[in-house]
């Protein structure tokens, strides 16, 4: 079971709610999803609107998790969570600084400084990340709850480009290890749970698809197949034939060469 | 440095002609990329491309789609003043055009804001024509703080300011600025901006610079299409855009195309850009820079903005009307342009969700403290 601040979840998807075609539709294809945690911007959110996606996501299977994205620096994003907190009563929270505004990449100096100061105020904080080890530690450091690295640039589709450094984390986080953005298939969602990841966010793979519904199916089936192959213990690739005549067999006092 | 250096090594004429020689060998290949750079462009934009119309509209489409989703993004204009202190030859608000002239004043301006709140936008945009005595810095600051806490997402579409300016009104709450060269053409803009502080060409040019140095969240670029080749116009664009997204990398930016209207009494289009061609170059922007906002706005007809809706486009204004007071406080007042879609909001809002589209009224807020003083 996946264990976060407390908190168990069963499902080990994780999804995000914008660029649906509807709120209904994005209701129905989270539902299918299984997904437990959901996230949502609160830049997006008009809470005087009765057809806003908000009625929508409050449903028992779901956790809101709000997210800080459109802020530049730690101080609105300090701020941003803490709206958040009013609004939703939740302190739970996905920070995102993403000052670049064209790959909506994240600025790793503003998130370590928010992240300090929002553990400092008692919020449960997921940080969106560049797949750095380095930084992921430094995050842990400071008692973030999770760590989100990007597998490529947020809807990108591109799967795990950065594959190398997300086994890294993992194999050195002792915090929940969440692979966020740029997973674009099943399959590329799959290969992040064999690593070892202990969950992976989805949302333009599913939201921009022919069928989101059964895209979320789909990546629900991939996600648990990825988790169940790792528990299993992967067997490794074999590179190279087993060598016949072993190196290191004249130790066991074979194939004496002096005789 | 600003742009002008950069714009300053180019020729009219050798960019046209460039355009004008591409083949269709140069619009495959540039097909076949998956980042088109600036010659691409130029291949994308250049009449050899006509025949692949349907192949860049499939590209513009999915990539659209991967970045912006199933949403289209929907802001209203509200016209303040039509003072103008310039003489621009296809502008209804020109100075020498005889029209009663009117500036919105607070209550005024309330009134037109509950009408645009009443159709449901969060997105507004702010026009005025040029004229620092009636619409200076002072107008636009104090119309910013009146509205602020009606609108998630403030835009403006102004006379060109100085930093320090820009400094000021962001302050106030200025999330945008659109800012449009009219033509890139050096010695057609000044025969179209005869008098008046526009007249200056390069001080336009250097506005998107002197935005970026304020920091503005995000800059909206274009040209008025007819005054000039709209090909060569429209590269001048496209470099403009790279320059500042690598200059100014924390600002957005969005791009518009609006096509001359004819008006009364005014200018004639020089150049006509037909539907097709205008599809051709929503897909060109597109295919060059998949992160760009795409706008549409009610210069075009009904069935143009139905279509064009899955093709590139991310924002829309709707039930817009381009005269001071145009919504409820006068409404018979000149119009800047004559609306070409007159369509109600709901009536839009029906056509988006049609083509499977989701109408986004918020996706802005302003997460600085200032802004919320009420609230500490």
């Amino acid at each position: 079971m996946l264990v976060i601040a407390n908190k168990v979840f069963s499902s080990r998807l994780f999804t995000g709610t914008g660029k649906f075609s509807s709120p209904n539709l994005m209701q129905e294809s989270l539902l299918a999803s299984g997904t437990e945690l959901v996230t949502v911007a609160l830049k997006r959110l008009d809470l005087h609107k009765d057809d806003d996606i908000l009625p929508y996501l409050k449903h028992t299977q779901f956790n809101l998790l709000p997210n800080t994205s459109g802020v530049r620096n730690a101080a609105e994003a300090v701020f941003a969570a803490q709206m958040a907190r009013e609004a939703l009563g939740t302190n739970w929270v996905k920070l995102e600084i993403h000052p670049e505004a064209k790959y909506l990449l994240p600025d790793p100096i503003e998130t370590l400084k928010a992240a300090e100061e929002l553990v400092r105020l008692g919020f449960i904080v997921l940080p969106y990340i560049h797949a750095d080890p380095v930084l992921c530690k430094r995050l842990e450091e400071v008692g973030v709850a999770a760590v989100m690295p990007l597998g490529s640039p947020i809807g990108s589709n591109k799967g795990l480009k950065t594959i190398d450094f997300l086994e890294i984390i993992i194999s050195q986080s002792n915090v929940p290890v969440i692979v966020d953005a740029g997973i674009g298939a099943p399959s590329d969602a799959a290969k992040a749970m064999e690593l070892g990841a202990d969950a992976v966010l989805i949302n333009t793979a599913i939201a921009v698809s022919n069928n989101p519904i059964n895209m979320a199916v789909a990546f629900k089936k991939s996600v648990e197949a990825g988790r169940m192959a790792y528990e299993s213990k992967l067997a490794m690739p074999v590179e190279h034939a087993v060598a016949s005549s072993p190196l290191t067999s004249f130790l066991d006092g074979h194939f004496d060469l002096t005789n | 440095m600003t742009f002008k250096s950069v714009f300053d090594t180019y020729n009219w004429d050798d960019v046209k002609r460039s355009i004008y020689n591409k083949t269709s060998q140069d619009v495959e290949r540039a097909l076949l990329k998956q980042q088109c750079d600036i010659e691409d462009f130029k291949a994308l934009i250049s009449p050899a491309a006509i025949p692949y119309l349907e192949q860049m509209a499939q590209r513009s489409h999915q990539i659209t789609l991967a970045r912006f989703g199933k949403t289209i993004q929907l802001y209203i204009p509200l016209y303040l003043s039509n003072e103008c202190k310039n003489i621009c030859t296809y502008c209804g608000f020109s100075l020498d055009n005889k029209i009663p002239r009117k500036t919105l004043k607070p209550q005024e301006i309330l009134l037109e804001v509950e009408a645009i709140k009443n159709m449901g936008y969060e997105h507004v945009l702010l026009v005025t024509g040029e004229s620092s005595h009636d619409v200076g810095v002072d107008y636009l600051q104090n119309t910013i703080k009146l509205i602020i806490p009606q609108f998630s997402n403030i835009a403006a579409e102004v006379q060109p300011l100085d930093t320090h300016e820009y400094e000021t009104l962001i302050l106030a709450g200025l999330d945008t600025v659109l800012i449009y060269q009219e033509t890139y053409h050096k010695e057609d803009y000044k025969k179209h901006h005869p008098k008046g502080k526009k007249s200056n060409f390069y001080y336009r040019l250097d506005t998107p610079d002197r935005l970026g140095q304020a920091a503005i969240h995000k800059i909206g670029l274009g040209v008025l299409i007819g005054l000039e080749d709209w090909r060569t116009d429209s590269f001048f664009t496209a470099l403009h855009l790279s320059y500042l997204e690598k200059k100014y990398w924390k600002t957005k930016y969005s791009l518009s195309f609006p096509r001359l209207r004819p008006h009364k009494g005014l200018l004639q289009p020089k150049v006509e850009m037909n539907d097709r061609e205008l599809i051709q170059l929503i897909c060109a922007y597109r295919l060059f820079n998949h992160q760009v906002e795409l706008s549409l706005s009610t210069r075009e007809s009904e069935n143009f903005r139905n279509h064009a809706i899955k093709l590139g486009i991310t924002s829309m204004s709707a039930a817009s009307k381009t005269n001071p007071g145009g919504y409820v406080v006068e409404p018979q007042s000149l119009e800047q342009f004559e609306v070409s879609d007159e369509r109600s909001v709901h009536d839009i809002v029906s056509v988006i969700k049609q083509q499977g589209y989701e109408p986004v009224w918020k996706d802005w807020q302003k997460f600085d403290q200032l802004y919320y003083a009420d609230l500490l």
